[in-house]
């Protein structure tokens, strides 16, 4: 199996990762390597073969749902690229 | 009397608490000798007026019942510290100060160590060399224009080069072992839910996990003490009885069994290697070992399932770096157009490949080929270490299979890097405790190391084992300061 360049495109737009024309083929090249490698896999029967989720053999505990933490919201804003009193600011979504 | 630096932390405890030697002398000696230490970059970020004003506190108010009293701790920048910046080696948070401090190193301050400052790593652990960083490469002290092995290459590096008297790495898939092995220090890998991983920024959570790096195996027992907890923080943090792992430090392993897995006599492995691991078996027969062969049979899938679970987590966990709530921005015309642009510019190329990679083995259509298929192997992998468990009481093999590599060798090849973690990353995989120890060096004279694995929540057996062998193997880092002027 390959990665062509096109596959690779559509990789990178699910990933939100804008990617240039030149750095789109070497990372083809890279991904279709890591890809031979990864394909010995296939020699193995798994069928029967249940599927490890978790490597901790407990099930997963619950906690009250209630407020641990104080007021932190102004220094959960500093650290924010850009914002307007009390909330984030992303480019505009609707016209 | 030796260079405070010099000195392993237990005999710097000892020291502080008999009064012979301040928190401040100590703080200042590890701060002087960084400063001057600066060609390694081993520091992203330095905390050095601050550790000085908090040693006076200690000495002006001491409590030597604590376990790291008044110690210095340069740790590495993958560890949210509060109010102090943490990169996880990466252009995308370069200006991040946390609000919070993740339970690992809170740990530590509980117990009396001061924060000496932040340590570099590859660019979110994602390295075995500490050449994806965005702040540069790290230079082993060992020689000159030799990697410090990664992603712990900041820690493995100022541990070595006594800028830190221990210090804490992170290990997804041998991040804290390979860079022990490659700058002649003690690593350990603890089982996967020993140590809190909350405020530790995120890599593939079913396989990260924190651990300690110090000069000999005692020391890291003492840290191991510290930094184990249970945590209702972690999802996967595990409520077990911890052993005070160094009062109960032992170097009588008789009649200990440990396996030799026949599956680590891997193709094209160098002779030296080969030939460190025969002495080491018989150095634990001489700490009165049992060694028995066992076999791992799928071994050789190690890598291929850690490089489809591993960035399939990652390309999970890093989808929060947006631009939006912290971190950098760049400026786009949309929504989406700012997200791809900050992305693109705020990862490294071994990120993006990883997240790239994660991204297909998760996409509709493939996710039961690569991810489904990778989970069960997995599961193969651990089968064979319950396996061999019946059998044996721990596991000794190579730590790498090749000595510390000259900066920029293996960086045009991924997968080339990738096989540096041939002997690590199943150990994760199956979420084992795992130390690396020096046990010998190549014909350059650099360090090779050993690495026991023990069964989950074992962690004293490894530690026990090391601490014995370490005494029979008695290494010595010969460390000359090329890089002071």
């Amino acid at each position: 199996m390959t990665i062509d360049l096109k596959t690779v495109k559509h990789i990178s737009k699910l990933a939100r990762i804008s990617l240039e024309e030149k750095k789109a083929e070497k990372l083809a090249n890279d991904m279709n390597s890591i890809f031979e490698f990864i394909e010995k896999l296939n020699e193995l029967k798994t069928e029967n073969v249940e599927p490890l989720t978790s490597i901790a053999e407990t099930t997963l505990r619950f906690r009250e749902d209630k407020i641990t933490s104080d007021n932190i919201r102004e220094k959960i804003l500093k650290n924010s690229p850009e914002k307007n009193d009390d909330f984030f600011v992303v480019p505009k979504v609707v016209e | 009397m030796t260079e405070i630096t010099s000195l392993s932390l237990f005999e710097l405890i000892k020291n502080i608490k008999e009064k012979n030697i301040s928190s401040n002398e100590v703080a200042k000696s590890f701060i002087d000798r960084s400063e001057k230490s600066k060609k390694l970059n081993a520091y992203v970020t330095e905390n050095f007026e601050n550790c000085l004003k908090l040693s006076k506190e200690f000495d002006n108010k001491p409590n030597f019942d604590l376990k790291l009293p008044g110690i210095p701790i340069a740790v590495k920048d993958l560890f949210c510290t509060n109010e102090v910046r943490t990169t996880a080696g990466s252009n995308i948070l370069n200006n991040f100060v946390p609000s919070y401090e993740s339970t690992v190193t809170q740990n530590i301050w509980n117990e009396g160590g001061i924060l000496l400052g932040k340590l570099n790593c590859d660019e979110f652990a994602m390295g075995s060399s500490n050449e994806t960083s965005f702040f540069g490469n790290v230079q082993n002290p060992i020689a000159k224009d030799l990697v410090p092995g990664g992603s712990s290459g900041g820690s493995s590096s100022a541990l070595a080069a006594n800028l830190t008297p221990i210090t804490i790495g992170t290990d997804t898939g041998g991040s804290i072992r390979q860079p022990a092995s490659f700058t002649g220090t003690v690593g350990l890998k603890p089982t996967y839910g020993s140590c809190s991983r909350y405020g530790i920024v995120a890599f593939a959570s079913s396989l990260d996990q924190a651990g300690p790096m110090s000069k000999d195996v005692k020391d890291s027992s003492i840290l191991l003490e510290v930094i184990s907890s249970f945590d209702k923080k972690d999802s996967t943090s595990i409520d077990f009885q911890r052993n005070n792992y160094s009062s109960e430090l032992t170097r009588n392993i008789k009649g200990i069994k440990i396996g030799i897995p026949k599956e680590y006599r891997v193709d094209g492995m160098p002779g030296e290697i080969e030939s460190l691991w025969k002495k080491g078996i018989e150095y634990a027969k001489d700490c009165g070992a049992e060694i028995i062969d066992i076999s791992l049979p799928h071994t050789s899938y190690a890598l291929p399932t850690y490089y489809i679970v591993a960035p399939a987590e990652a390309s999970s966990n890093l989808a929060r770096y947006d631009g939006v709530k912290y971190g950098l921005r760049s400026s786009g015309k949309s929504l989406i157009d700012m997200y791809e642009k900050t992305r693109s510019e705020g990862f490294g190329e071994e990120v993006k490949r990883r997240i790239m990679i994660g991204t297909y083995v998760l996409s509709s259509g493939y996710y039961d080929a690569y991810y489904l298929k990778a989970q069960k192997v997995r599961q193969l992998i651990k089968q064979d270490f319950d396996q061999a468990y019946n059998k044996v009481d721990a596991i000794l093999t190579p730590s790498t299979p090749s000595s510390a590599f000259k900066i920029g060798e293996k960086s045009n090849d991924p997968v080339s890097m990738y096989l540096n973690d041939i002997f690590t990353v199943p150990v994760n995989l199956a979420g084992l405790p795992g130390i690396s120890i020096p046990a010998g060096v190549d014909k350059n004279n650099y360090p090779l190391g050993l690495q026991i694995i023990g069964k989950p929540f074992d962690e004293q057996t490894v530690l026990n084992i090391a601490y014995s062998m370490e005494e029979k193997i008695n290494y010595k880092n010969n460390i000359t300061d090329w890089w002071m002027e």
